[in-house]
């Protein structure tokens, strides 16, 4: 038996107060996500079930039960208070997916401060722009990440802590600098959690826009309520699963769905810090026993390409059920998934902002390859007009995709930046940024962004942060990015780059461009391709048309061209 | 040989090892192991190209062929011979 059972009869007969039942929550009550996560779940008996299952790539394994996530994060938020971190200030996380990560998120939310997570493979300057953003008062981060910190730190006078939970001992500390080693302090039994309320703002994640710097999306601790359920209703999870995410919580579905979701169902998840290889995907699954499995495309394609014979080799009946989140899962994927695991991924859709998901494929619901699925109970979905922003209910034409925006996960804002909040919502909607149809069925067939932002393996990336990065590169006189059609990632980052004079356009060239952006940005933003032209197609009032550059990549009709120059 | 396995060891612990205190050698997992993720391989990929003056095609450069130093310096003498 599924936990959703039948869709229809859950759309028909749905409130969020059934999530908030199941959660022993009253409107009013104190609601904190890293009690919710670890001492509710002790509370209900299940003190010594495996919470979390780590492993990295030298094979080095953890385990924690959920009295352990409990004492844990009560231990590092006990370090955090005692530092003076306050309810409301920003504390970053810059870990790879090591147990510091997972425990430390729950830390920050028990003593109400605002956790920030952050890619840690961004460079400097991506990290200087969301920590300046948010004026974070500590920063929770390893050895091998420090050296960018360091850099910085002249220029973030409000930054007062940076926390370094791999300390060795062999390099002094620098100005700020303090450690903290979970498995040298010693555990907090009782703690007092900060008394939070639905609104008390708890996570802060940074997402790119087609202009400007990275919006900062503030959620609360009231969107717990719709991470909980629609992690048990899409992805199933259920008392016995062994649960595996792949995404780095650096990014919101590392949070909702790889700490939040499984822990405030009392799951078992497992982890592996690792970089990607087929192989070590499979054994992993093999060795832990996965039985629910929530991935990404670009992943899944990846996988496809290694090959079936590799999948012979391993024993994966254990998988029970498959999702897929980031970007749209193509059909070939899903045939393929099912007919060599013997079951499909279930594509879900939903994105920074919505904090939980939105559109989704539902266990016992018919799957149709390709499709985004239908909208979570509960939340009101529709195809609307960009200009009247008007619902369009008839089938196969494309409109942007709005939500009703009443769910408890929806953002409270961008941080600083309400102005750019308030455009999201026209006519009452809340614009997801994303166009789509509609079919006979009411399912919704995802079409494409309604903007330049560039989704490179369900990331995203802003062409113009790259072009700003390109233009400090000493050989760069001008530059356009925009996304080029990718087997696996589904689209990359490509620029096309006029040089100053004295330049070269030749390969050393640019690979030194790709260098400077990959440590400057992320290796995410990269151009994976620099083409090297004379002049940019500019219209006569001197603004770059990149709409005509994006159409020769992607083989589409340039359109019209009579503003451009020289025309 | 030892040259050219010296010459991308160098190249990735210059570009890629964020730990100056990490040490690596011929035979640890770059891309498994998460020192260089998949988008930064084609960074190396082009290195390599423009160091040895050939084309990998994109079929040939795999996670698995730049898993290791070893890995690429038998790749590149696939297209060196």
């Amino acid at each position: 038996m599924t936990n959703i059972r039948s869709y229809e009869e859950r759309v028909k007969n749905f409130s969020w107060k059934i999530s908030e039942d199941e959660l022993d929550y009253k409107p009013g009550n104190i609601i904190n996500i890293g009690w919710y996560c670890s001492d509710r779940i002790c509370n209900m008996g299940k003190a010594d079930k495996m919470a979390l299952l780590w492993e990295n790539a030298m094979g080095v394994e953890k385990k924690y039960t959920y009295n352990d996530v409990r004492l844990a994060s009560n231990t590092i938020g006990q370090f955090l208070r005692s530092l003076g971190i306050d309810a409301g200030e920003r504390v970053c996380i810059f870990l790879d997916r090591i147990p510091e990560l997972y425990l430390g998120f729950l830390g920050i939310l028990k003593i109400g401060a605002i956790a920030q997570p952050l890619f840690s493979a961004f460079g400097e300057e991506s990290l200087f722009v969301r920590l300046n953003n948010a004026e974070t008062k500590a920063i929770i981060t390893q050895r091998k990440h420090v050296g960018k910190v360091r850099k910085l730190i002249d220029r973030m006078p409000y930054l007062k802590h940076i926390i370094i939970v791999d300390h060795d001992g062999k390099k002094a500390l620098q100005e700020r600098e303090v450690v903290f080693s979970l498995e040298e302090a010693a555990p907090v039994e009782h703690f007092e959690i900060y008394p939070s309320t639905a609104e008390t703002p708890s996570v802060l994640h940074y997402t790119s826009g087609t202009t400007g710097q990275p919006k900062g999306v503030k959620h609360v601790h009231y969107s717990l309520i719709s991470q909980y359920l629609t992690s048990k209703w899409v992805l199933d999870l259920q008392e016995d699963d062994i649960y595996w995410c792949t995404a780095d919580p650096g990014w919101v579905t590392g949070t909702s769905y790889g700490i939040i979701g499984p822990f405030s169902n009392g799951v078992t998840q497992c982890v592996l810090e690792a970089g990607f290889s087929a192989e070590a995907w499979y054994n992993f699954i093999e060795k832990y026993r996965i039985t629910m499995w929530y991935s990404a495309p670009t992943a899944i394609r990846s996988l496809m390409k290694a090959g079936d014979e590799l999948i012979k080799k391993f024993d994966l009946s254990c998988l029970r059920y498959l999702a897929s989140v980031g970007e749209p899962l193509n059909a070939e994927a899903v045939i393929w998934s099912e007919r060599v695991f013997g079951k499909p991924f279930y594509d879900t859709f939903w994105q920074t902002e919505t904090g939980s998901m939105m559109i989704c494929n539902y266990p016992g619901m018919k799957l149709k390859p390709g499709s985004m699925g239908k909208p979570f109970p509960g939340i009101t979905a529709a195809i609307v007009n960009s200009k009247t922003y008007e619902p369009i209910t008839e089938p196969g034409i494309i409109g942007l995709i709005a939500f009703v925006p009443d769910w408890p996960a929806l953002m409270r804002t961008y941080w600083k930046n309400e102005e750019t909040f308030k455009n999201k919502f026209k006519n009452g909607w809340y614009l997801a940024g994303d166009r789509a149809k509609l079919d006979s069925e009411g399912y919704f067939w995802f079409v494409g962004r309604d903007d330049d932002v560039i989704n490179t393996g369900g990331h995203l990336v802003s062409p113009f942060e790259v072009e700003s990065a390109l233009l400090e590169h000493e050989a760069v006189a001008e530059s356009a990015v925009v996304s080029k059609p990718d087997e696996i990632n589904m689209e990359v980052v490509k620029a096309f780059v006029t040089l100053k004079t004295g330049f070269e356009a030749n390969s050393d060239t640019e690979l030194q461009i790709m260098n400077f952006i990959r440590k400057k940005l992320s290796p995410l933003a990269m151009p994976q391709e620099i083409e090297f032209i004379d002049k940019l197609p500019k219209t006569r009032s001197g603004k770059i048309m990149r709409r005509i550059l994006h159409a020769k990549e992607w083989g589409q009709e340039i359109g019209d061209t009579s503003t451009l120059e020289d025309d | 040989m030892e040259e050219m396995k010296d010459v991308v060891l160098q190249y990735v612990i210059d570009e890629y090892l964020e730990d100056p205190d990490e040490e690596i050698t011929y035979n640890t997992p770059l891309i498994s192991g998460g020192i260089v993720d998949s988008f930064s391989m084609v960074s190396l990929k082009r290195f390599l190209e423009n160091k040895y003056k050939i084309s990998i095609p994109d079929d040939k450069a795999t996670p698995e062929a730049f898993d290791s130093v070893n890995k690429i310096v038998s790749l590149l003498n696939e297209f060196l011979k």
